[in-house]
Formats: C-alpha cells, structure tokens, sequence
C-alpha cells in the first residue's frame, strides 16, 4: 500500500534514493545521506506523505562493509495510514565521517533516539541540541554495540574489590573462584584478541 | 524469661542463654556478646535495594503466604541506609548503579549486613557484557549469596535463616545457599515400552 511513497520519492528525489525495495509489506528507501534532512522534511510536511508519526531511529554495524553504518529511520503517518523506512549509510572503517544530519527538530521525538544511536554506534548527528550520552556514562571509552568492541571489555565506575583498604586483608572474599561460573560459549571460541585471551586466564 | 527459655540449646560450648531448672522465676547467664547477637539476629531492619525482576519473588517473599521475613523479625524496611542493619540486593547491578549501591553500603552503620538475592547479584547472572556488575561482591563484602533466577522463596527463607545463623555464631565467611534437591539426581527417567510389564 505504502509503495507509492516509494514512488513518490524516487519521483521527487531522483538522485537522492539511491534504491528501493518492498517485501512482506515492507517499503524501504535508501537515501543519500546528503538529502537525509530534506527527504524527512519532505515526509513530514507533504499533505499526501503526511508522517506524522516518528517511530523508531537506530544504527547498525555492518563491519565489513564501506560505508559501514547504517542509519535506520521507520515512520508512520496516523492519518494516512502507511508507514516508511528510510536507510543511510555512513562513515569508513575507522567510523570516520560517521555523520549525519539529526531530524530532532522535525520529530522532536527523535532527540533522544538520535542520543542512543551516538552512545551506542557512535553516529554523530549535526544540529542535534544536546548531543550526549544517554545509556552509558560520560566516563566510557568507545561505543559498545559497535561490531569491533571487545564482547567482554568492561568499564567499571568503581574499582572492583582486589586488595584490602588501609592495610586490611581483604574482608569476605567471595566464595567462587575465577573458573567458577557459567562460561556460556565464549572460552571455547579460541579466535580473536578476545577468545585468545579468556581461553589462557 | 519463658521467651529466653526457648532459645535454651544443649550445645557443647554452653554459648546459649541458660535457665535454671525447676524455677519458676530466677536468672539466666550468657556473655554480652552472645546476647547483642541474638538480639540483632531477630531484628534484622532491611533496606531493599531491588532493581529488577527479582523484585517480584521479593515480594512474594515478603508477603502472607510465605511470610518470609516476619516470622524471622526482618519484616520492617528501612528505606534509610542510617537505619537498616540488612542489605538486599535485588537483582542485576548495572556499572552505571555500582558508585551509587557502593555509597548506600558505607553509609549503613556497623554492624551490618547484605544479601545478594539473585544470581545477578550474585555472580552478574547470564549478563556477561560491558553493562552489568559480574556480581556485588566485586563492590561490597557479601555475607549471603542466594542463587535462583528468581529464586524460590523458600531459597530466600532458607539465606535468611543462614545468615541469622551466621550472626548468631559470629561467623563473618559468606554463605550460598544450597539447593534442597540436587537437580542432576532428580533426572526423570522415561519408561519405555519394552520394559514395562503391562
């Protein structure tokens, strides 16, 4: 039903909607990042496009591929009843010129998706009012949903308990032991920085 | 002293509080520290800490049908660090909780105590990721861990009854609580046709 907003937009856009598909009532268009902004706006304000509703922003990590992140935007529009999704994708293998123009100001709702997906993935979104961490804290390093960060690479707020305080032993020492536990899957994967390193300890 | 009656144990060392016999009133004998300890022992005051799925078995802990702290004189909670002898930690601690769950500990007056309900809490449970804390003991000293995602309220009345146990002895070693049953024996065999005798 919503593939005339596909063809509306490849009518529109033609250089911009780099191509299009539906599948099982999926329609999807992927932009150029470039005309990511103009497109939106062109959703929203448009009587016959008519998004109104901004439902859902986040990034994927596609490592082995350049441009490497994907930018996913869904929409929905209340009074006409049928919904888009918009793809962009972004940035190099060192996640540089991993930006974006942010579209909080056309769907305020998308301020704190566009928060998430620059704390999770690491997409900077230019113009958004407040771009900062909303998951994690501001003391973490790097962007945990990306493909490359380490499976089991914490960052700890407090230093975890090894040695006593002020020359005491330390008390109540926890009654398992290092390989006690569950290891689920991850000592057996034997490949990587990561698995070399828990097979050995 | 009918109340110190029943606490009266035949135990080698005599640690126990002791009535005479054949005395309708008279005195009993113990040691300061054995009383203070069976005082605070039966009135463990606890400041739930309950951040997850847990909390739901927390409260069918803690209400009628299994009346798990009652009974034990550790019903009233305390949501004031200053007045709790008793900390549960209910649940998954993320690293983003742990300086706030580490300061709730220090400000807690001595002597006190905390209790990891959960395997979250008490070994990070199956998040083993750049999120959550792998266990509370990596922050704060534990003195019982109950496992069970959830676990059953009788797990629960069981730590609780250990770490009164513990208070009572005066022994600061962490406890685990142990399952009733060990679920490798109760392996359900399958009775196959062949065999039975019909």
């Amino acid at each position: 039903m919503s593939e005339r907003v596909l063809d509306v937009l490849k009518w529109k856009f033609p250089e911009a909607v780099l191509q299009t598909h539906s599948q099982f009532g999926d329609d999807t268009a992927i932009v150029d990042p470039k005309s990511w902004k103009a497109i939106c706006r062109f959703l929203r304000d448009d009587p016959q496009m008519n998004f109104d509703m901004f439902v859902d922003l986040c990034g994927v990590d596609y490592p082995t591929r350049t441009p490497r992140i994907d930018v996913v935007l869904h929409l929905y529009s209340i009074a006409r009843r049928h919904r888009v999704r918009l793809k962009t994708a972004i940035g190099n293998e060192d996640m540089e010129n991993c930006v974006v123009d942010s579209i909080s100001d056309i769907w305020p709702g998308a301020d704190w998706f566009e928060r998430e997906t620059y704390d999770l993935v690491g997409v900077t979104f230019r113009g958004h009012p407040d771009l900062r961490r909303i998951l994690m804290y501001p003391e973490f390093e790097g962007h945990p949903l990306l493909k490359d960060y380490p499976a089991d690479r914490a960052q700890p707020l407090v230093p975890y308990r090894e040695v006593g305080e002020a020359g005491q032993v330390l008390e109540k020492l926890p009654p398992f032991g290092p390989d006690e536990g569950m290891p689920f899957g991850r000592h057996g994967l034997g490949q990587g920085p990561n698995g070399a390193q828990r097979g050995e300890s | 002293m009918g109340e110190l009656k029943s606490e009266a144990k035949p135990t080698g060392e005599n640690r126990q509080v002791t009535l005479d016999s054949g005395q309708s009133s008279g005195f009993a004998t113990t040691r300061l520290e054995d009383l203070l300890n069976w005082a605070r022992k039966w009135s463990l005051f606890k400041y739930p800490f309950v951040t997850a799925c847990c909390g739901m078995e927390f409260m069918a802990v803690t209400s009628p049908r299994f009346d798990g702290t009652a009974r034990f004189g550790a019903e009233a909670p305390r949501f004031s660090p200053r007045q709790s002898d008793l900390l549960w930690v209910v649940g998954t601690i993320a690293q983003r909780q742990a300086p706030v769950l580490k300061r709730i500990y220090e400000q807690m007056m001595e002597p006190k105590w905390v209790l990891a309900f959960g395997t979250c809490a008490s070994c990070g449970g199956f998040y083993d990721n750049y999120t959550t804390v792998p266990g509370i003991d990596k922050i704060i000293p534990c003195d019982v861990y109950v496992p069970g995602c959830p676990p059953r309220p009788e797990a629960v009345i069981d730590g609780l009854m250990l770490l009164q146990d513990k208070i009572a002895r005066g022994d600061r070693t962490p406890g685990i609580v142990k399952p009733r049953e060990d679920p490798a024996e109760g392996v359900v065999k399958l009775r196959r046709s062949k065999d039975s005798d019909r």
